[in-house]
């Protein structure tokens, strides 16, 4: 019989890391947020609506998302050099992608409304990270969601279907796969699914199981965090 | 059955069940979503007749006509000037409607309303959002020379001034001091000295970080009776 599978940092397998959430971090924009998911932390700013600029971007029919995703230079191992990449750009558009499904900006034509995710922290997951905050930080800005986007990566690690990958297991074993989702875990819509690696469809079904159950444990996080902003100063009155 | 499932003025977040049923109809910052209807801004749950809304906790002030606002002249052109009303796109205050009195053809426009004043006016007329224009003709709608002005988040407006009038015609009798409060959350505050013009700043804060709390009223008396026995 093989040998029972245990995680780095002693989780079981459908256990997240401990998370952490708050609103308002960046004063001076609309709205802003941060997410803590274990060592990965990232950091969400909402600008606007404001006019598009430059202005052929702007759509008569509605308003845009316009998503800018990096990681700071110190908040990896090696320093990132800093600047917008093809991994970052990439990123950004996903972040907007998985978050446009929830939000109608249809009664805001000719406007933008500008995310910025940054990660100042970096331990795998940061994606799914900037997207919990993202969503966060829309809300904080009064930017109408049918519902909060949440987002966790789960895969497979020397054959085990585990969530929340962290770095060390990202890079364990020999086909460590990886899967970023993020969903209305409501209405149990996936508004985000990628996949790195191998994995079989049995496998990939028990994964999304497992996503769907931590999403909306993070959305009870997620709920807390905007609730602590209102709600803390009526009780300790 | 229809059913209301949070209480009224109560924290509401987006994608949160606030009722269930056909018998409630959604309204602002909330959505039907099949059987039930949804928040979709964080705020709070009000209901009037049969109806839902949010009023919200934060935001941008979008336009609204009828709306009286304060702006910021950041354009003077040929026949008029563009107004910064605090939303996306800009407001025109054409020259009809910049002033009761004639404007002669070739005069300097400047000498009315000149870049970086401030300038109370009301919403004429908007389009799905992108152009809006302003008046100046009105009572009460003129150019603010003196005082200083502050910026609040637009939601709060409503609470800065209070049922009919009630809070912010106290705080007008506490400080002396003439107030205007634009819709977009630009206040300005005009006093005889700088003490109590600081005095009204400081309340308009203290209003703005508990404005979601009940009896706020109260509060702010208490802090206005507390501070005028300090100065």
């Amino acid at each position: 019989m093989a040998k029972a599978f245990k995680r780095n940092d002693g989780r079981k397998v459908d256990e997240m890391r401990p998370m952490e959430a708050k609103l308002g971090v960046v004063k001076s924009a609309e709205g802003s947020a941060m997410f803590k998911a274990g060592k990965t932390i990232a950091i969400a700013a909402v600008r606007g609506p404001r006019e598009v600029v430059p202005a052929h971007k702007q759509r008569a029919d509605r308003g845009l998302l316009r998503c800018t995703y990096d990681l700071l230079s110190f908040s990896v191992n090696d320093r990132k050099r800093p600047g917008p990449s093809r991994r970052s750009s990439e990123i950004g558009m996903v972040i907007e992608n998985a978050l446009l499904p929830a939000m109608d900006l249809s009664d805001w034509p000719y406007t933008s409304v500008d995310l910025y995710v940054y990660i100042t922290q970096a331990d795998a997951g940061t994606r799914c990270a900037g997207i919990n905050a993202a969503a966060l930080a829309l809300a904080d800005a009064g930017i109408p969601m049918k519902e909060l986007v949440s987002a966790v990566a789960v895969g497979k690690v020397d054959g085990q279907v585990i969530v929340d990958i962290d770095k060390h297991e990202e890079d364990q074993g020999e086909f460590p796969t990886d899967i970023p989702v993020a969903m209305m875990p409501n209405s149990g819509k996936v508004t985000l699914l990628q996949l790195d690696g191998k994995i079989t469809k049995d496998e990939l079904n028990s994964a999304l199981k497992l996503a769907e159950k931590s999403c909306k444990e993070i959305q009870e996080v997620q709920k807390q965090a905007i609730r602590a902003k209102y709600v803390s100063k009526e009780e300790s009155k | 059955m229809s059913k209301l499932l949070v209480e009224e003025r109560n924290l509401v977040i987006p994608g949160q069940e606030v009722a269930t049923g056909i018998d409630y109809l959604p309204s602002v910052g909330t959505a039907r979503e099949g059987e039930n209807i949804i928040a979709t801004r964080v705020g709070l749950l009000t209901l009037k007749g049969r109806v839902l809304k949010v009023i919200p906790l934060r935001g941008k002030y979008i336009p609204k006509v009828g709306d009286t606002v304060i702006g910021r002249i950041s354009d003077v052109g040929m026949s008029g000037w563009r107004v910064n009303i605090g939303w996306a796109f800009v407001a025109s205050l054409r020259l009809a409607e910049a002033s009761e009195r004639f404007i002669p053809r070739d005069a300097d426009l400047t000498n009315y309303f000149d870049v970086g004043e401030y300038v109370a006016c009301k919403i004429t007329r908007t389009t799905v959002s992108r152009y809006i224009d302003v008046t100046a003709k009105g009572p009460g709608l003129r150019k603010l020379d003196t005082g200083r002005i502050i910026k609040c988040d637009s939601s709060k407006v409503p609470r800065i001034i209070g049922k009919k009038g009630s809070m912010i015609s106290m705080l007008k009798e506490a400080s002396d001091c003439r107030i205007m409060v634009g819709q977009n959350g630009i206040v300005w505050i005009s006093g005889q000295d700088s003490d109590k013009e600081l005095l009204v700043e400081k309340t308009i804060r203290l209003i703005e970080e508990r404005s979601h709390e009940h009896g706020l009223t109260d509060v702010v008396s208490k802090y206005l009776e507390d501070n005028k026995q300090n100065g």
